[in-house]
């Protein structure tokens, strides 16, 4: 997988409302929860004590969503390449638990172009293994 | 169980120190990796991901909640340019807004917060705005 994937696409595979490519990624793991945890400072015990997940109400762990959004970030960076993204904007509409498998997948809102830069809105979102979205955004990338 | 004081709306204003955070290689490989992010940039160490300011943490004084009873609703962020090993960057975080909602899980607490970080000469690289929900 070498980015970006945009790069290399004719204007008019880019239109409003043309579908991007999917990257679908790999299972989420209580271990990946861990490390998350740690690589971003994230203590929640919620995404990773089971006991404190159920204290609240839950039948167990969830994932952070900020792990989503993460999915989401390099959604864009395979799509643009990471120098080119300019925005990105979520709202995490539903739980993500160990085991789903969450797919990024998105669609041009809008492009504009000035000079050599292109510019797009991105509607992306990240879709479990049910074609539920569990994450929902926006998003700006500029491709010279 | 002892709950805390419900967030009041006295807090808007309020605002974290500056911090100054180092933006180190092995941090950056060390996200990418937790995240399975396949960015050859990332995984080398040399650009972070674009939700790496997530780890810029900050206290804002006053501002206390139960964890595990916090719900993450909404995030943005927004780049002038990407992160780089070696940054140094000058993060402040700010209470933008307290808001209560009744819901479909009753009624919760809406609280804005807004970031920003900017290199040592002032110059803007990102800003942020979390939505955090308390039930």
């Amino acid at each position: 997988m070498i980015g970006p994937v945009l790069a290399a696409r004719p204007d008019e595979e880019l239109d409003r409302g043309s579908a991007l490519p999917d990257l679908r990624k790999p299972p989420i793991t209580k271990v990946q929860l861990v490390k998350y945890a740690g690589a971003s400072g994230d203590y929640n015990l919620i995404h990773t004590d089971d006991e404190t997940a159920r204290s609240v109400g839950l039948e167990g762990v969830i994932a952070h969503g900020m792990l989503s959004m993460a999915f989401l970030g390099e959604y864009l960076c395979w799509l643009a390449g990471p120098e080119s993204v300019r925005r990105l904007s979520v709202r995490f509409n539903e739980m993500v638990r160990p085991g789903d498998i969450l797919t990024c997948r998105g669609r041009v809102k809008e492009r504009t172009k000035r000079d050599a830069v292109v510019q797009l809105q991105l509607e992306v979102w990240a879709e479990n293994q049910r074609a539920e979205r569990v994450t929902i955004g926006e998003a700006e990338v500029e491709i010279t | 169980m002892d709950q805390p004081p419900a967030l009041s709306r006295d807090l808007i204003g309020r605002e974290s120190e500056v911090v100054l955070f180092e933006v180190e290689r092995g941090a950056i490989r060390k996200f990418a990796e937790a995240v399975q992010d396949q960015t050859p940039q990332s995984l080398r160490g040399d650009i972070a991901p674009p939700t790496f300011p997530t780890t810029f943490r900050m206290t804002i004084p006053g501002l206390t909640f139960d964890l595990a009873r916090v719900l993450h609703g909404a995030q943005e962020y927004r780049y002038e340019r990407p992160l780089r090993a070696g940054d140094r960057v000058r993060c402040r975080v700010r209470v933008a807004d307290v808001y209560r909602r009744t819901g479909r899980l009753g009624e919760m607490t809406f609280l804005i917060l807004a970031m920003e970080g900017t290199d040592e000469s002032g110059s803007p690289i990102f800003t942020g705005t979390t939505t955090a929900i308390l039930r």
